[in-house]
């Protein structure tokens, strides 16, 4: 099983990333005040959605 | 981020030529991708159906109907609705649009190639990764430009946090590009013929790292972070725990990666290892539960609009598949378990009921959602087709994964059956002849569900021609957020 002195390094490198990843997302407060982002994209839909024309002026 | 100038000369508008041409490639491919799916189980129904045609016998075609329904179906899927879910949560245009573009075309010419050499027989012959070194070259450059595409909108948006969907497509960009380099690696011998860098059981075990991760992250990550934008707005309100879709997505990728070791239980690869992946995939359990649970409760409050809506039907439906095979999936892992159900159908049921249940059903909801508002439009054509559109293909689903799971428990317990004296009480072919009728049944599935794309393909028609290209401009940045 040669194959795993790849896959074990590999796999291990990805999760070093991926804690560094979160790490950075914690510490530039990604995570600050997170129930409201999870409203904002609803926000954006009166103004940002495509169709209508006086929607648009409205921008 | 600094305050978008306002008085700008011309509003600055969203780029979504790519979001448009993958979202129509997507109901095309759809419709051929399922269409070879009928015409491989009809062939294993009856196999007079290959015609003695090499080109058009099922071992070929089977490769076609996975590559064309996962890849050009699913993957245009994703390209467009990343491409969407990215401009509209960084409230940003599109970064390099041109490469934007490039993707797109790029990924029509590798299903062209696909569709041409696969029915040839040229083949690497893995699993879910059969086409040959030249495609896989092109696939490479294409999914990079995909990872800068998307990294550079993420990187220029207007919005400082950086919304949970975004995440979910980041992780399978990158998981995606990881796996496909890794498992391609190969030496070519000529233009349409390679040898896989790894040997034996090395090959099966990057194979199925591969593999079961193609199905997490392709099939998983990219559409769970569908579900994250599309089912709050198509019913108008957030997600149901915000917190929760953050832990989701953390949890889901630190266990994914060493689940693949399932699909080899009981062959040559050390039990240690085989334990290993039965043991993560049962953990999977629960950050899968997690999510599905966030996104079905979102509806929570609001439970009528489940009755009155069939965009939405199709998306919580979907969800609920979606628990169904993640509750399946870990169960087959157990090697007990999986001792009776590896080699049959069960396996081809529990893969179509994550298919045709949570990928077909979530892209269907998701490309309702989409097209009308890409062309000048705020529903589509007919909202009657969409309604009978979800009751045929749920109606396939459950006739197809019904039909695999008798058929396939039934293979399990014929093959493994013994006389007193320890030969075999059945035959293979008898447990073949036994699966006859599953088939049949089957087959009426998969038309059932074909059918439903048909006329999603129609209404998608009907509203393109009904509609407009209209720019969407880029609302300013108003609200004063941190």
């Amino acid at each position: 099983m040669d194959i795993l002195y790849l896959l074990i390094p590999l796999s291990s490198v990805l999760v070093l990333g991926i804690v560094g990843v979160f790490a950075w997302a914690l510490h530039r407060g990604q995570f600050d005040d997170i129930e409201r982002e999870g409203e904002r994209i609803l926000d954006e839909t009166q103004v940002a959605s495509v169709s209508t024309p006086e929607q648009s002026r409205n921008v | 981020m600094a305050a978008a100038s306002s008085a700008a000369v011309a509003p600055p508008v969203y780029h979504d030529t790519a979001v448009r041409l993958f979202a129509l490639a997507a109901v095309l491919w759809g419709v051929v991708g399922m269409l070879v799916g009928v015409v491989i189980a009809a062939q294993l129904t009856w196999p007079e159906l290959n015609f003695g045609i090499p080109w058009l016998s099922y071992g070929r075609l089977r490769p076609l109907h996975t590559n064309a329904v996962i890849f050009a179906f699913g993957g245009c899927v994703l390209f467009a609705t990343a491409y969407h879910v990215v401009q509209r949560t960084g409230q940003t245009k599109l970064f390099a649009p041109g490469l934007a573009l490039f993707t797109f075309w790029g990924w029509q010419l590798v299903i062209l190639l696909a569709a041409i050499t696969l029915p040839l027989g040229i083949t690497s012959g893995k699993e879910y990764a059969e086409l040959e070194w030249p495609i896989d070259l092109l696939i490479a450059v294409v999914w990079v430009s995909f990872a800068i595409v998307f990294f550079g909108t993420v990187g220029t948006r207007k919005v400082r946090h950086i919304y949970v969907a975004n995440w979910f497509f980041g992780a399978f960009i990158i998981a995606v590009a990881l796996l496909h380099i890794v498992n391609s690696a190969a030496m070519p011998v000529s233009l349409t013929k390679s040898y896989s860098a790894y040997a034996g059981v090395q090959d099966a075990m990057v194979q199925w790292w591969y593999g079961h991760n193609a199905v997490g992250f392709f099939l998983t990550a990219g559409f769970l972070g569908m579900m994250y934008y599309y089912i709050p707005k198509q019913a108008g309100r957030p997600v149901y725990s915000y917190r929760l879709s953050i832990v989701h997505f953390w949890a889901l990728i630190f266990t994914y990666m060493w689940a693949g070791p399932h699909h080899l239980h009981y062959t040559a690869l050390p039990d240690w290892a085989q334990s290993i992946g039965m043991i993560f995939s049962l953990v999977l359990l629960a950050p899968s539960w997690g999510g599905m649970i966030n996104g079905i409760m979102t509806l929570s409050g609001a439970w009528h609009k489940l009755r009155d809506d069939p965009i939405l039907k199709f998306l919580i439906v979907s969800l609920s598949f979606y628990g169904m095979s993640t509750f399946e999936g870990p169960m087959m892992s157990i090697k007990t378990v999986n001792a009776l159900s590896h080699y049959t159908d069960w396996t081809v049921g529990h893969v179509h009921s994550g298919a045709l249940g949570w990928v077909g059903l979530i892209s269907m909801g998701c490309l309702y959602h989409l097209i009308p508002r890409m062309f000048g439009r705020t529903e589509m054509y007919s909202r009657r087709a969409i309604e009978i559109h979800f009751w045929i293909a749920t109606l396939g689903i459950v006739l197809y994964i019904a039909a695999m799971w008798i058929a396939g428990v039934m293979q399990g317990l014929m093959w493994r059956a013994v006389n007193p004296d320890g030969t075999l009480v059945y035959s293979f072919v008898e447990s073949v002849k036994a699966t006859f009728p599953f088939y049949v049944v089957r087959l009426a599935g998969g038309l059932l569900y074909l059918g439903g794309m048909l006329l999603m393909a129609w209404n998608v028609v009907m509203t393109v021609r009904s509609g407009q290209v209209r720019p969407a401009p880029i609302p300013a940045v108003a609200m004063a957020h941190a």
